[in-house]
């Protein structure tokens, strides 16, 4: 199986949770955050792309070019993408965007209607961009439908098309199929962007990943429109467990979210509900109930609530053996203290 | 008077439609049509008795010079560039109806004077341009519009090729006419294309942010401008009429077609083609009155 490549959108699809107000200074906690957990492409900018900003989509307040170069001070090994939705931005507004350190692009259509990319695809290829090509609300249209577009944008020069459930509105199933027919009628890697409106984000990105997709995306504690994305912090955990080859580090990721995306939101006034330590259960396999008390010994020692739970794992500890946790987190403060 | 000699170059969607609707004008009749190679729409034009060849612009000139005075060009934003010169050394009138904007804007029901009809090539603008310029204008006139924001659906089944390919020249053209027309401080034009079955009918939504935000005085212009143009565009209606918060006002309106060439949904098709037609006309009696 090939290497899957992480696209990260919270601070593009996240934009429509704060309603398009990140600053440059929140862009560069976040895009610093996510480069170093080896994040490989960071989309950032107005929720509905290049230049959305606007009475029927909402205005920011700082632009997209304000926002790319923000980010593009800061970042060092990942991409730096927006999106582009033609009908709204125009390759006018790409050019500005390159000059302002862009190198990656994405260009979204409608499912059905991939040939108004043409000329952004090709405009962008010239300008030596990665481009993407981003089929949206691709639950409406049928198997040969999507394929025969996605084969346009193919031809324009994509270097990737995406499967989009921009609705949130697939089934595992329906990714099955989707996906399998675009990897099999196209040579260009294929990709799959969710929503978890229907509790599937993650569910359909493993079926995404298995059924032939190579660019998956998520977004930091799943912030993004609706329900939000698959969590970024869920994929690499997800595909650490599969055994996938990726490039990102999975707690760096989690921080990426604890310490850098979090704080961000509540100074807007956000409340989250993000739990990572829960995931951590699931990803190390030990007892849930273990979850309180491990948060209980790590304050007490000094320690991290994950490497806890993780060790639990570990040692194989199997429900009701809560004791172990101490006797774990004082082993890890002593390791930590030498 | 005698009905002045017209010529269409490209019988596509909008030469087609144009076909259809010059039959029944009382100024101006088609004397020829010319593509660039044999079509479907040249074989329409045979059918009507009409002088029709794929030798393209050259045939037109050659055969009609002093016959035909007014020139629709339904071709492409570069292939106009080539005509424009052809025809005005020629003394033909030009209608552009591509996005070319070589000659200065046209929206019937905003700037039909004397001065345009004395230009010898106007530019029809957009589709989205003629539904949505009339309306800012009014509301500019009664409120100052420092921002115009314009967000047009149209059904992708009456989105032709040559709209498709060129999608950003198209929010481009009708943005400038907004602003330049229209008379807003700053324009943002959103096109969006709908797939759904049955087709959709072309609905525009324009948001204006004004300085005097007097909702009666806004109203009474923008209907005023919506009655101007149902004058050529019989299915041009509110689908929401001007309503206000804070400076910002929404307003919406659908356009529904005479369903000649395409379907009734293609209303964006018919804006377009029967503004061209209504300043055909009114140069066609101008020269009438000239003579």
């Amino acid at each position: 199986m090939s290497r899957i490549f992480i696209t990260d959108t919270t601070l593009r699809d996240g934009s429509h949770t704060v309603s398009h107000k990140f600053n440059p200074e929140d862009v560069k906690k976040i895009v610093s955050a996510l480069d170093a957990a080896g994040i490989d492409i960071i989309e950032v900018g107005h929720g509905d792309g290049l230049t959305g900003s606007s009475i029927n989509y909402g205005f920011g307040d700082h632009t997209d070019f304000e926002i790319i170069q923000a980010a593009s001070s800061i970042i060092k090994n990942s991409k730096l993408a927006v999106l582009l939705i033609p009908g709204i931005g125009t390759v006018e507004d790409l050019k500005k965007a390159k000059e302002c350190g862009i190198t990656a692009i994405r260009i979204a259509t409608h499912v059905t209607e991939a040939d108004v990319s043409a000329q952004h695809i090709r405009e962008a290829k010239r300008m030596g961009l990665f481009t993407v090509g981003f089929l949206m609300m691709a639950h409406m249209a049928d198997v040969h439908t999507l394929v025969e577009e996605a084969k346009k944008m193919e031809s324009y020069g994509a270097d990737v098309v995406y499967c989009t459930d921009s609705a949130g509105a697939m089934l595992p199933v329906h990714v099955q199929e989707k996906i399998s027919a675009l990897v099999k009628n196209l040579s260009v890697p294929i990709g799959h962007h969710s929503h978890n409106n229907l509790g599937l984000a993650i569910g359909n990105s493993l079926a995404a990943v298995e059924a032939g997709a190579t660019y998956i995306d998520g977004s930091l504690s799943g912030l993004g429109a609706g329900a939000g994305n698959t969590a970024t912090d869920l994929l690499v955990a997800v595909f650490n467990k599969m055994g996938y080859e990726h490039k990102a580090d999975l707690f760096k990721t989690m921080d990426a979210s604890t310490n850098a995306l979090i704080p961000v939101l509540e100074a807007k006034g956000i409340k989250t509900n993000t739990n990572l330590d829960t995931m951590i259960l699931g990803y190390a396999g030990s007892y849930s109930s273990f979850l309180l008390h491990a948060r209980r010994a790590a304050e007490r020692f000094g320690v991290d609530i994950r490497d806890i739970l993780i060790e639990c794992g570990n040692r194989k500890a199997v429900g009701g053996q809560e004791d172990w946790i101490i006797e774990i987190a004082s082993d890890l403060a002593k390791l930590k203290n030498n | 008077m005698e009905k002045v000699k017209v010529g269409i170059i490209g019988p596509g969607n909008i030469g087609q439609d144009l076909m259809i609707k010059l039959r029944r004008s009382k100024y101006l009749k088609l004397a020829c049509v010319v593509n660039i190679k044999e079509s479907e729409g040249l074989d329409k034009a045979r059918e009507l008795g009409i002088d029709a060849s794929a030798e393209g612009i050259d045939y037109l000139i050659n055969n009609h010079k002093n016959n035909i005075k007014i020139v629709f060009d339904c071709t492409s934003a570069p292939a106009h560039l080539i005509n424009a010169p052809k025809l005005k050394e020629a003394g033909m009138f030009v209608v552009d109806l591509t996005p070319a904007a070589l000659g200065p804007y046209c929206v019937p029901a905003v700037n039909m004077d004397e001065n345009l009809l004395k230009s010898d090539n106007v530019n029809m603008v957009t589709c989205a341009g003629q539904a949505n310029v009339p309306i800012v204008s009014a509301i500019n006139k009664a409120a100052d519009v420092v921002y115009a924001e314009v967000v047009s659906s149209i059904s992708s089944k009456s989105a032709g090729p040559g709209t498709r390919a060129n999608i950003d020249e198209f929010t481009v053209t009708t943005r400038t006419a907004l602003e330049e027309l229209g008379g807003a401080d700053k324009a943002k034009v959103i096109i969006v294309l709908n797939p759904a079955e049955p087709p959709i009918l072309m609905r525009n939504t324009i948001y204006t942010k004004v300085k005097n935000p007097d909702l009666n005085k806004i109203k009474e212009a923008a209907f005023e401008a919506a009655k101007t143009v149902q004058q050529y565009v019989p299915g041009y209606r509110f689908l929401l009429e001007p309503i206000i918060e804070d400076d910002i006002v929404t307003t919406m309106v659908e356009v529904e077609g005479l369903g000649d060439y395409l379907p009734k949904y293609s209303g964006n098709l018919d804006i377009i083609t029967a503004a061209a037609v209504n300043i055909a006309e009114k140069k066609a009696q101008l020269m009438g009155g000239i003579k």
